[in-house]
């Protein structure tokens, strides 16, 4: 589904990703983990071209994403579903129109049609109740849903993540990752999922890559990973853990 | 030694602004471009140019209101004593109504306009820009330079003049009220007098170039807004330079756009 080859991307003299090359099979939850500024988003905003990598090459059902042209693009785009950080939901919109602008734009769909796909993925996400409220009224947790809604509302093949649960408290934090696994595996998605919650990456986790530096210096099963002998990894889950029963016990 | 060093960091501060400068001059003029190469292309946003041109026109309509009033007023009582010097104050109607008609109204409308609607789009567009829904609607396959850049300069173009039109009015009626403290004149009176000073050719250039002054305006907001960097910080400075350049640009081009009209129709 997704390939990526020896992708580079440096803003002025700070690299970023460093020869990244990794692979996601159709269905697979793969989990990107890493520190902050690693270059974790910047990698998923490389993949649908929010950001031009310097070098490398990205595959998406055998397509070359970057020598596709903006037409090519955005019929491609249309297949690829991207929960933000922030959710990212139209300020001026209500969570109706949030979720309809993508269909009327880009699909010929009845106003049936859409009304009823609206309905049905507000379900999905246990939000019905929230379709005429406006984004500035709802919570934290309630804007990841609705931004998760918006974009499975297309029924996307690749579906990408950027840091879902960031923000969240613990237990809105899991409400997001078993939506996010439950979802996958009614709508048999690709996920590509950028975090740095372990929690998260224990929930959705097929395979997981750890990213230090813009570099890959894991990939394998989260447990292999958990269970490393390198000196980073064991740094990182140490302070993952500490920070998990911190908040928990907060 | 410090004061060598005050004078390099200067130095470099100014490099920067120049570097700046000319950054932003080329962003304009591609964002202009760009305006005219997609506003032609469907889908027309209709509905979206129609609610900007309502919610711009909303916006400006007091303060237009208020400032067209005052100005027309002050001008007609500054006017009247030079006027009465020269004992020609029967000339006052006709000689407001042209500074109106020609320059006031067009400009500070502009002025006013830039001030309030400038500053709105540079900060929406950068909040969009840095909660990251710009991007959200790029990754949906959403045109978003169409769909919140064009519409809003397209709005920004066509309602200025219409508000300029208003406030020429409006105005005219403030001169009519400083009129009235100096003079006993029926309205009818004072309105036929201005409307016998004021030919059709000293209306039409007033109100063609606001066109180009809402443009500037729209082209300079959304610039601004849509190319916000630094969060929030980047917002607010998006806003606060969008009404300084867009200002400064609507003068500009008022004095290029006086000069062209005085050569190509010398009489008018």
């Amino acid at each position: 589904m997704l390939r990526i080859q020896n992708l580079s991307k440096r803003f002025n003299s700070k690299v970023v990703l460093d020869d990244v090359s990794f692979e996601a099979k159709d269905g697979e939850n793969l989990v990107i983990l890493g520190r902050s500024g690693t270059g974790k988003s910047v990698l998923l905003k490389c993949i649908v071209r929010l950001l031009e990598p310097d070098s490398g090459q990205i595959f998406i059902e055998n397509k070359n994403v970057l020598s596709l042209n903006i037409k090519e693009l955005n019929e491609l785009r249309k297949q690829i579903g991207f929960l933000f950080q922030s959710a990212a939901l139209y300020d001026s919109m209500s969570v109706r129109h949030n979720l309809e602008f993508p269909l009327v734009r880009n699909f010929e769909f009845t106003p049936k049609e859409r009304e009823e796909k609206i309905v049905s993925v507000l379900e999905k996400v246990s939000l019905l109740e929230a379709i005429d409220k406006m984004p500035s009224e709802l919570s934290g947790g309630m804007r990841k849903r609705v931004g998760l809604a918006r974009a499975i509302i297309t029924e996307p093949k690749l579906m990408l993540y950027d840091e879902p649960t960031t923000g969240l408290d613990p237990i809105t934090s899991k409400e997001i990752s078993m939506l996010i696994l439950e979802l996958q595996k009614s709508l048999k998605m690709t996920s590509v999922v950028v975090t740095h919650d372990l929690l998260c990456a224990e929930i959705i986790a097929d395979r997981a890559i750890m990213l230090n530096e813009g570099k890959i210096i894991f990939d394998g099963s989260l447990e292999d990973m958990t269970s490393s002998n390198d000196e980073f990894l064991i740094q990182f889950f140490k302070h993952e853990i500490l920070n998990k029963s911190e908040t928990t016990n907060v | 030694m410090a004061r060598r060093r005050l004078s390099y960091t200067y130095q470099l501060s100014l490099e920067k602004r120049i570097t700046e400068f000319f950054i932003m001059i080329a962003g304009l003029w591609t964002f202009s471009v760009q305006f005219f190469k997609y506003v032609f292309v469907p889908p027309y946003e209709v509905y979206e140019v129609r609610k900007h041109m309502n919610e711009l026109g909303i916006r400006t309509f007091p303060i237009v209101s208020v400032t067209g009033f005052i100005i027309g007023l002050v001008v007609a009582m500054q006017t009247q004593p030079v006027l009465a010097r020269f004992g020609a104050e029967s000339n006052l109607p006709g000689s407001v109504g042209i500074s109106i008609v020609r320059e006031l109204g067009p400009v500070i409308t502009a002025l006013i306009f830039a001030g309030r609607v400038s500053s709105g789009i540079g900060a929406e567009l950068g909040s969009m820009r840095v909660t990251e829904q710009i991007d959200a609607m790029e990754v949906g396959a959403i045109n978003p330079f169409k769909f919140l850049v064009v519409t809003r300069i397209f709005a920004c173009t066509f309602i200025l003049p219409v508000l300029t039109v208003y406030v020429i009015f409006i105005s005219l009626f403030g001169a009519y009220v400083a009129v009235l403290l100096v003079q006993n004149m029926t309205f009818e009176f004072y309105l036929g007098s201005v409307l016998k000073s004021v030919e059709f050719g000293d209306a039409i250039p007033g109100i063609l170039k606001t066109f180009v002054f809402g443009f500037i305006v729209g082209v300079v907001g959304t610039y601004k807004g849509y190319t916000t960097t630094n969060g929030t910080e980047g917002v607010g400075k998006a806003s606060t330079t969008a009404v300084v350049v867009s200002s400064l640009l609507i003068l500009i081009f008022d004095m290029i756009l006086v000069k062209i009209t005085l050569w190509l129709w010398p009489t008018v």
